[in-house]
């Protein structure tokens, strides 16, 4: 989206955007919401959509490493930018990511709606405060609404993820 | 014969593929040339349909379809009533589409099918009803007043049912009873919000006459009978499964929602799929709510404390319709009595139609309301006589040897609310300890001292699960050894991939990550009911255990005959079956299913390594005889138990509450919990921690507010507080164990008991936070500003 | 919910964005953080039929030292205040409103500007501003023009902001180093809107008195309320109990009637606000320097 001439007003636009190391060109409606572009156009679908009004964080993705709620985004904001969801996140063998890995070991996913969106922001919460308290932790997910854990094994699985990705060997991103 | 995997905290199966995104919710599914449905609902709570015009619509580019009640032809039949009852005089279920009248502010009006979900929305807003608005029944007060306003013009009264029960003789206990206590309780309505709300793709094939949906659903099997009837299909050509499913709550059990009657009807009509997905507006006006209920409870007792009689009548809000019968307010009138011996009990309920979203179970599904009644009546109790408020508890309690226990009334299930087994004072000692009760009067001191105030409140509940009428499970080895499962429940979380496989694993001798089940596809199990009340382990598991026994013995039966040895002599363990004591006589379990399987030919790895094997040969006769009960390795069984089992469970919670602000935090928060024998305890937990913070938000965060007319002015989740890892406490467990005589794995129920005592105790914590104001809550759920409003009543009132 | 149809442009010079909004003027919203608008646009609540984003203009995004007070350009987010080592250092009452904000990833997005455009009566950064006396600059292709807070917020979800124009600037007034502050609100769960709040910031005097005082307040009315009464009260006192008492009855006065929601009654609202008042100004006093 260069440009000498002035810029106008569209409805669909072409952009440019990178999703887990992949590189897509799409033209796409303007008014297409950055997490039906995830789901339907690349057919990404483990984003999910819970409220779409930005409270309860089930559609969080990380757009140039931060958490973002991509309900709240739309897909033409993202030109140029690198985007990574929840199938970006475990790296091309097939293990998973340590904190994948954690919140299995600590039941911290009962239906599977919520988690992808509480595992994007619990890697970024981590990114940033590698060394969180328990009110850390809950202060930090009070973004990601679940309705099904209460939260607790929730809790456990990002304290072992902490601990686990402060150790020397851990080289995910 | 010991158990490995029953008991044990094995990791969960589908797990992996959940946190990879690689899960499959109904809005992940797409389809060739699959269309996108949206529903223009009703913006009045009750209004005459004079006339709607959908030509804008219909001309919009990229809309396929605009159905109104008219375009429905004979699909336009009420929905089927779930449950029937003598008491349900006047059932009311709904229309696919409204055709004369709306009744409450989210009735689907017309139903668009357009290119993509962004058009179908465009359409909606050029679709013109001319409404002719209706005197608006909002509560349960104005549904019972004299010449109140009809929901329905043939209903009188507003009333759908009434039902009177009567245990013992409560008027002759109540005339010479010491004390007697008459009190008013309010409960108001909540909804179940899982995070994935309804959805459904249809498609169907016109060359082969199949329907197929993929519902967020509880109870597929249902809708599959239904739909077949609907659409005059054989049921074998009529698909429904569940896929993954983003929680239910008892909100996705409902049939039938008019989406899964339209979906299906457009798909057929226009020849090519067509999905909804319901989005979260959408969800607080046409997703089923629960919890209105209005009590007037009298109760007697001695100066003992103890009780000696109650009656209770209420009013319990249906909302719109009943298409779920009147299952709700049965179990609270039949969970009231709760722990304690209650001899002489006199229940009226009146169920009333508002104007306002239907009802239908929610988790807790009217126990909430009955736990929150007894258990404000034993802190009254104590209150009243100066005695600890869990000491007239424990005076009260069914002793561990009055089991079973008859309460008197009809249950939800058409059986006897019978108590087979509990032991409600141990569960209390341990509570005790785990909230250091003992000490807690001290603490509570030395906090007042500095101007805060602690509160310890406490709720026990019994809770009726695992009814029938039954549940199936088909069980087959394949030849590579893995084991296939399958039932007609449901899972939405309850990590039913791995409980099952866990009873299924200890009869065969493999590991759980052997097992693949499969839950909630109408193809894969043809029979039965779905996922609800707090029934699927145990009934399926118990299916599933009968069908793994019978696919045991055939094993040995095989096995027996191929060594030569006695069927007694035959062991099942690491994935082989081998002759006791004589190890190196052993098979796989994959080879044993092959060769239960006479074929003149197999296949694979296992295949040939018994081709080598020196085994003895078949017998002379039919290669398959009678005895054997059919090729392979395989069964299908089904359990149905002879009435509820009961569960049972105590919470408690120190709570500090601000009494300038009304703001309340937790302290702490114990939950002691008895499900019977537990199949996988990270599991049960689990459930607990779950409904914990359901409960939490329904006594503190989450009230639905209807206005006068019959409007939600909270319907979105900036004003519908669901509680966040910030609000929630951290919650110990711990269990007790009173096994169920009813089936064989001695099971109950636990996935909904964590939401049932939270209401009661929170109340009681206030109470006791707030004693020195003399608070006495009788109302929920709460907030804030309410309990400020409360505060200050008691305060003026003892001025 | 899905956005209704609307046209789209997302120029990346500012004047070409005033060019952009002056077409359509009545019917254009500008895109930002989106944390506000999108909602809207989802539930359909707002439907603009031309949508002009400011995301790529360059010449917008800044955090700057100005004489008086921190400028902060339209395109800043919350967060990168939230992590800016100028803001730390330098306002960190700033700083401190702006973690009440939301959750992070509504800051992740969200802007500066964005939230004081929105000027919603329970957001935290219209109160700051207000409290501070600051100011917003707005832009047109008739030119630049300034306006106080209190010019500014005209009440729920109105602004002075006219057809055509946008917020490019918003000023935060330096606090004096030995000033006081705080900013505490009465929310239902972490990151909520608030039921009530107010930034408060006391300077004392040589006598350690209150020298000069600022107060503003969000959620008790349509605007951001300074409130000068409580103000003046407060000046000259050493914030004893007596005082603390006074300025928490005024305060309660300041509650709007129409300030009912599903939340609060009017009369819980004036008790928080007093409650708020109260602890606000013991928190400010005591950071002080002294």
């Amino acid at each position: 989206m260069q440009e000498e001439t002035f810029p106008t007003f569209t409805e669909s636009c072409l952009i440019s955007v990178t999703v887990n190391g992949n590189l897509y060109e799409r033209e796409v409606p303007v008014r297409m919401l950055l997490s039906d572009f995830l789901r339907h156009e690349l057919h990404l679908t483990g984003t999910h959509v819970g409220c779409e009004h930005g409270v309860c964080g089930c559609c969080t993705v990380l757009l140039n490493g931060e958490p973002v709620r991509s309900c709240l985004m739309l897909a033409v904001q993202t030109d140029e930018m690198a985007l990574t969801t929840i199938e970006g996140l475990a790296g091309t063998n097939s293990e998973m990511h340590p904190i994948q890995q954690a919140f299995r070991e600590k039941h911290g996913l009962q239906c599977g709606f919520c988690t992808p969106g509480i595992i994007m922001s619990v890697h970024a919460m981590l990114h940033d405060n590698p060394n969180p308290t328990e009110e850390e932790i809950r202060h930090g997910l009070s973004g990601n609404l679940c309705r099904c854990t209460g939260y607790q094994n929730i809790v456990e699985a990002v304290k072992l993820a902490a601990e686990r990705l402060r150790e020397p060997q851990a080289e995910v991103d | 014969m010991a158990t490995r995997w029953f008991g044990a905290p094995v990791q969960r199966t589908e797990d992996p593929r959940l946190l990879r995104g690689k899960g499959t919710y109904v809005d992940d599914i797409d389809l060739p040339e699959m269309l996108h449905a949206a529903v223009l609902r009703s913006p009045h709570a009750h209004a005459r349909i004079l006339n709607i015009d959908t030509s804008a619509a219909l001309s919009l580019p990229g809309v396929h379809a605009v159905y109104t009640a008219a375009d429905l032809g004979n699909v336009l039949e009420p929905s089927p009533l779930l449950v029937p009852h003598h008491a349900l005089t006047q059932p009311r279920t709904q229309l696919p589409l409204a055709a004369e009248e709306v009744r409450y502010v989210g009735e689907a009006v017309a139903f668009v099918v357009a290119d993509s979900r962004y058009i179908a929305e465009d359409a909606l807003d050029l679709i013109e009803v001319e409404y002719e608005p209706l005197p608006v029944i909002h509560n349960l007060e104005v549904a019972s007043a004299e010449n109140a306003p009809l929901v329905h013009s043939d209903v009188p009264h507003n009333v759908a049912a009434h039902l009177v029960q009567v245990v013992g003789e409560p008027d002759r206990v109540f005339a010479d009873a010491p004390h007697v206590i008459k009190e008013p309780f309010y409960m108001e309505r909540g909804a179940a919000m899982p995070m994935e709300g309804r959805g459904i793709v249809a498609r169907w094939e016109g060359h082969t006459g199949t329907l197929t949906c993929w519902i967020s659903t509880q109870g597929p099997i249902p809708i599959r009978n239904g739909l077949a009837a609907i659409f005059a299909l054989p049921e074998h050509k009529v698909h429904v499964i569940a896929p993954d499913v983003g929680g239910g709550f008892g909100t996705k059990i409902m049939m039938f929602y008019p989406e899964e009657i339209l979906a299906p009807f457009a798909a057929i009509h226009l020849g090519r799929p067509v999905k909804w997905i319901e989005d979260r507006r959408e969800n607080f006006v046409s997703s089923n709510q629960e919890r209105g209920q209005y009590h007037e409870v009298e109760y007697a007792f001695d100066d003992r404390g103890t009780l000696l009689a109650i009656r209770d009548k209420f009013l319990h809000d249906t909302g719109a319709y009943t298409p779920y019968g009147i299952i709700v307010p049965i179990i609270t009138a039949c969970s009231l009595p709760g722990p304690y011996r209650l001899k002489n009990y006199y229940s009226e309920f009146t169920v009333l139609y508002t104007n306002k979203v239907p009802v239908s179970p929610y988790r807790g599904a009217g126990r909430p309301h009955a736990v929150f009644v007894m258990e404000r009546i034993m802190d009254r109790i104590a209150r009243e006589l100066h005695i600890d408020r869990l000491a007239v508890r424990e005076r009260n309690f069914i002793q561990p040897d009055e089991f079973p226990w008859d309460v008197g009334l009809v249950y939800q299930d058409g059986g006897p609310t019978k108590y087979d087994s509990g032991n409600y004072q141990a569960g209390l000692d341990k509570l005790k300890v785990m909230l250091d009760y003992e000490n807690f009067p001290k603490m509570q001191e030395e906090a007042r001292k500095q101007g805060r105030y602690l509160g310890i409140g406490v709720g026990y509940y019994v809770e009726g699960t695992s009814i029938g009428p039954y549940e199936g499970a088909h069980v087959r080895v394949e030849s590579d050894g893995r084991v296939f499962v399958s039932t007609g429940v449901t899972t939405q979380g309850q990590a039913h991939y791995t409980t099952f496989a866990q009873i299924v694993a200890d009869q065969l001798g493999v590991r759980p990550e052997d097992i693949m089940v499969t839950t909630g596809d109408s193809q894969a199990f043809y029979w039965g009911m779905g996922t609800y009340a707090s029934r699927a382990a145990t009934v399926a598991g118990s299916a599933a255990y009968l069908a793994a026994v019978k696919v045991r013995e055939k094993a040995k039966q095989v096995a027996a005959d191929l060594f030569e040895a006695s069927p007694d002599d035959i062991e099942l363990a690491n994935g082989k079956v081998f002759v006791k004591d004589a190890p190196h006589r052993s098979l796989t379990l994959g080879q044993v299913a092959i060769s239960a399987n006479p074929l003149r030919y197999s296949y694979g790895e296992n295949a040939r390594k018994l081709m080598s094997m020196k085994l003895a040969g078949p017998r002379p006769g039919p290669a398959l005889p009678q005895e054997r009960g059919g090729p392979g390795l395989e069964a299908t069984e089904f359990y149905s138990p002879p009435h509820a089992s009961f569960a049972s469970g105590v919470h408690g919670a120190i709570i500090e509450v601000d009494p300038k602000t009304g703001m309340v935090s937790f302290v702490k928060y114990a939950a002691v919990h008895d499900c019977g024998r537990v199949i996988n305890p990270v599991v049960v937990e689990g459930q607990v921690h779950g409904g914990v913070a359901q409960g939490i938000g329904g006594a503190f965060f989450e009230r639905l507010v209807y206005n006068e007319e019959g409007q939600i002015i909270n319907a979105s989740f900036m004003d519908y507080l669901l509680p966040t890892a910030a609000e929630v406490p951290t919650i110990t467990v711990d269990h007790v164990e009173t096994p169920s005589p009813l089936n064989p794995l001695g099971m109950k129920g636990a996935g909904e008991a964590g939401v049932i005592p939270v209401p009661a105790l929170f109340a009681s914590a206030l109470d006791d936070a707030l004693s020195p104001f003399g608070l006495r809550v009788r109302e929920m759920p709460l907030h804030p500003c309410r309990v400020y409003e409360l505060l200050k009543e008691a305060q003026q009132k003892s001025a | 919910m899905k956005p209704p149809r609307f046209q789209y442009s997302a120029p990346r010079m500012l004047d070409e964005a005033l060019v952009l909004l002056e077409q359509h003027a009545d019917d254009t919203k500008v895109l930002a953080g989106g944390q506000s608008l999108i909602p809207l646009l989802n539930m359909r609540l707002a439907s603009p039929a031309y949508l002009v984003d400011i995301n790529h203009i360059s010449e917008l995004h800044y955090i700057e030292s100005e004489d008086g007070y921190l400028a902060i350009g339209a395109t800043v987010r919350q967060a990168q205040v939230e992590r800016s080592p100028l803001v730390q250092q330098e306002h960190p009452l700033l700083r401190e409103v702006i973690r009440h904000i939301g959750h992070a990833q509504i800051r992740s997005r969200g802007t500066v500007v964005g939230s004081i455009a929105h000027a919603d009566p329970a957001a935290e950064l219209p109160a700051l501003l207000t409290c501070l006396n600051g100011e917003v600059a707005l832009e047109s292709t008739h030119g630049e023009r300034v306006l106080k807070a209190e010019e500014f917020f005209t009440g729920y979800l109105s602004t002075a902001i006219e057809a055509g124009e946008m917020v490019s600037e918003v000023r935060f007034p330096w606090i004096p180093p030995q000033a006081g502050w705080a900013f505490l609100e009465f929310a239902r769960r972490a990151g909520d809107y608030a039921l009530a709040g107010a930034a408060a910031v006391l300077t004392p005097g040589l006598d350690d008195r209150c020298l000069t005082a600022h107060i503003a307040y969000l959620g008790i009315s349509g605007a951001p309320v300074r409130a000068r009464q409580v103000e003046q009260v407060l000046i000259g006192s050493t914030l004893d109990e007596q005082t603390l008492d006074q300025a928490a009855e005024l305060a309660r006065e300041l509650v709007s009637e129409d300030m009912e929601d599903v939340h609060a009654t009017v009369d819980y609202r004036r008790t928080l606000t007093a409650e708020l008042t109260r602890r606000v100004l013991t928190a400010a006093w005591a950071r002080r320097e002294h």
